[in-house]
């Protein structure tokens, strides 16, 4: 199979670092060689943090980078960076799915730059001719948990063929620290149902 | 213990998913490692958190953080030549620091063994400069072995570390930043059942670790020798390897092929995946001393060789030079532009490049439908409740009101992000520690601006006190800020001599009273008012002043805090 790329991104702080955990986990165990990154230079300070996770065949994975304009599926979990990933890497026909944070930057609070609202996210996504799918959860018991509402909206579709529901729940209860795991699963359950 | 730490110490073999700075942990406990001495920084801090993980008395290496990267080199090449296989692990400008002592241990005995493992920074992703380290091997003398994957970084440590064992040579294992971060199933061995024998087995007849005037050249002579045993090692390396992915046939009528080494090999064969085109590729993982033999024969069998390298030409000049010695009339190809001097070797860079010289092979493309779009940059910036922020804030207002035309000085650490809106306070950054002498070459000459200058409590240790100590000397008209936070903060919250979590801690306070600093103060970084005052003083003060400015960092105290009560709710739960 041609590789199938999937490009994560956040902000530094919201746990990017379970979600590319738990989906490099889960393709691995739906039986795909994987190649990933992580680009933290100094992500503890808000700065941006990005996941490349590339799946298919072993002898088709190169580089673990996603190349610009190459993602199949972008996964976000604030709006800005939603928007700043589907701008520059998703591929034609792709589909970007994001939590509908919103963590407004130096440069936005200073009133240098916008900050893009939902229907920017539309159009950008609609010149791509791709598909656009937000989360947002009223009473998220913790901001920390947006990770886990995303995961368990794309545990609702099978957006990479063989990566189920079953295996993304499974991988986060693996993953998910002792304490919050209770709390994880219905969070997760919550935005699975949630679906529109 | 955690199944990670289970993992890491297990005895048989075994296959895992893992990060290449987490292999190279693997690889160093298969291959005996004794000793392992750091400074913290990108990308290399998760070498250490996987080796901490591992539960002390399980851990079968002596792993400890140095005050700064020469000093962890020197911990390193100690335990050496007390016959214990050692490694020491830095970030790339690191090696500046550790150089007086780096540069002269090639001519030495490394008896048991010494692997000096760099994270070099192409794409400057968390560093001040892209600076090539693979220059800086070749002046060591040090063979530099360049891993392209996680996998390869396992591999490759056994095997540079063997070599460096059976050479007593020191060996520079050049990882770069998305290699350390890399990820991948590794297939790894099992641990042999080793006998780590403590034994201080140092032993000099006469002058062999004494390397001054005439005593350095047989030194030097032992070093070449060794480096020439180096070369002939890579001819059968396996590190070295020739990829024919689409067959080795003519295109047009001629033979082509490409020498290229780490990452960018990567990038090659996902092109080539992409062309289809038959093109050998000579991927170096031994790139320093070159393996003649091999780069020659690889030029004979070709009628045109792209040499791509990722940064500064180095294997470029040498090949070159190598194909003109021995007459050879391959065409040689390289980077033309200084762009591709700088930056990482991403696949889409290394198509683009090549287009200009083999279109046949790689059809330019058009340039994406990058239709500027207005996307909002996200800077890193200090944490809510950062004492730094409080600091800067009221120095800020201070300046402004009182001392307009104040140069502000920065240093390494979270505090360097003062530099950008809205505090823009630090003005001139160089590397760590360099404040104190930078603001006291601005105070010579100099009776119409203050010079304030800053600095974090780690970067007090690791460089700052001869600095520091030159200001009190020379009585400089310079205020310094220690922005002291108790951890070093930006690389991950990593102890320090200050800290307590290593021995008894040595205080700054302390240590600037014992120096004969006339002015020093001391405040919490939130009291504003009272920051200022202090500030003021200093700055109207005749000479070198001192104004401590403290608060924990909020993000270290808040994932205590957390674990603290995680603990105490165990505790308690185990009571009940």
């Amino acid at each position: 199979m041609k590789s199938y790329n999937i490009f994560m991104s956040g902000v530094g702080g919201q746990g990017i670092g379970l979600l590319g955990e738990v989906m490099i986990q889960s393709c691995l165990a739906a039986g795909y060689a994987v190649l990933g990154v992580d680009t933290h230079g100094l992500a503890q300070r808000g700065g941006v943090v990005v996941s490349h996770l590339r799946i298919g065949n072993r002898e088709k994975l190169f580089t673990p980078r996603i190349t610009p304009g190459e993602a199949d599926l972008i996964i976000s979990l604030e709006r800005l960076e939603a928007y700043r990933a589907i701008v520059n890497y998703m591929r034609d026909g792709g589909t970007a799915i994001y939590y509908d944070a919103e963590q407004q930057p130096i440069h936005v609070r200073m009133g240098i730059s916008n900050y893009p609202d939902t229907t920017d996210l539309e159009q950008a996504v609609a010149d791509r001719h791709g598909k656009l799918e937000r989360v947002y959860i009223d009473d998220l018991p913790d901001v920390r948990m947006q990770n886990t509402a995303v995961l368990g909206r794309i545990a609702s579709f099978e957006l990479v063929e063989g990566v189920t529901g079953d295996i993304i729940r499974e991988q986060l209860l693996e993953i998910s620290p002792g304490a919050s795991r209770e709390a994880n699963l219905r969070v997760f359950e919550q935005a699975s149902a949630a679906r529109a | 213990m955690s199944k990670f730490a289970d993992n890491m110490i297990r005895k048989d073999a075994w296959t895992g998913l893992m990060m290449g700075n987490h292999a190279l942990v693997r690889a160093m406990i298969e291959s005996g490692v004794m000793v392992a001495s750091a400074y913290p920084g990108s990308p290399t801090p998760e070498i250490a958190a996987a080796i901490e993980i591992i539960p002390e008395e399980q851990r079968p290496l002596h792993f400890e953080w140095s005050t700064n990267e020469k000093v962890a080199t020197e911990t390193a090449f100690g335990a050496s030549i007390n016959g214990h296989l050692s490694v020491v692990f830095f970030k790339s400008v690191g090696l500046n620091v550790a150089l007086d002592s780096a540069v002269q241990l090639s001519m030495l005995d490394c008896t048991g063994g010494l692997v000096v493992i760099i994270g070099d920074d192409p794409g400057a992703n968390s560093s001040q400069n892209e600076q090539d380290n693979r220059y800086t091997g070749r002046m060591m003398m040090m063979p530099i072995f360049e891993p392209g994957t996680p996998g390869e970084t396992y591999s490759m440590f056994m095997e540079a570390a063997e070599l460096s064992k059976k050479l007593k040579l020191p060996v520079l294992f050049r990882m770069t930043t998305h290699v350390c971060h890399a990820r991948e199933l590794i297939d790894f061995g099992a641990i042999p059942d080793y006998e780590y024998d403590w034994t201080p087995r140092f032993h000099a007849e006469g002058l062999e670790y004494w390397p001054i005037t005439a005593a350095v050249f047989p030194l030097k002579r032992k070093a070449f020798a060794k480096l020439a045993a180096v070369e002939k090692h890579g001819l059968t390396s396996p590190s070295n390897r020739v990829f024919s992915p689409n067959g080795s046939e003519p295109v047009k009528g001629r033979r082509l092929g490409v020498i290229t080494h780490s990452i960018p090999a990567y990038s090659v064969l996902e092109c080539l995946d992409l062309s289809g085109s038959s093109i050998d590729v000579l991927k170096l993982g031994i790139t320093f001393p070159l393996c003649e033999e091999l780069v020659l024969n690889f030029l004979r069998e070709h009628d045109e060789v792209f040499i791509l390298e990722e940064l500064d030409r180095i294997i470029e000049h040498e090949i070159k030079a190598m194909a003109f010695d021995n007459g050879i009339t391959t065409k040689i190809l390289a980077r033309p532009d200084v762009e591709h001097l700088m930056h990482e070797f991403v696949p889409e860079r290394v198509w683009e490049l090549f287009s200009g010289f083999w279109p046949e092979c790689f059809a330019p493309k058009p340039p994406r439908n990058a239709a500027v779009e207005d996307v909002s940059p996200r800077l890193a910036q200090m944490c809510p409740g950062c004492g730094h922020r409080s600091a800067f804030f009221a120095i800020r207002e201070l300046i402004d009101e009182e001392f307009p035309t104040t140069i502000t000085v920065a240093d390494i650490g979270c505090h360097s992000l003062g530099s950008m809106k809205p505090y823009e306070m630090g003005s001139v950054l160089l590397c760590m520690g360099h404040s104190n002498g930078t603001a006291g070459g601005m105070a010579i000459g100099n009776d119409s601006r203050k010079v304030v200058c800053f600095i974090g409590d780690s970067t007090f240790f690791h460089a700052g006190l001869p600095g520091i100590i030159n200001n009190i000397l020379y009585d400089r008209n310079v205020t310094l800020v220690i922005l002291e936070n108790y951890t070093t903060a930006m690389t991950g919250h990593q102890p320090h001599a200050a800290t307590g979590e290593i021995g008894d801690k040595i205080k700054i306070v302390d240590v600037l009273e014992a120096l004969g600093v006339k002015f020093l103060r001391s405040v919490d970084a939130y009291m504003q008012d009272k920051l200022k005052d202090h500030m003021r003083d200093a700055m109207n003060h005749d000479g070198f002043g001192i104004v401590i400015a403290k608060h924990p960092c909020m993000l270290k105290f808040i994932r205590d805090k957390r674990k603290r009560a995680a603990a105490t709710k165990d505790a308690q739960a185990v009571n009940r």
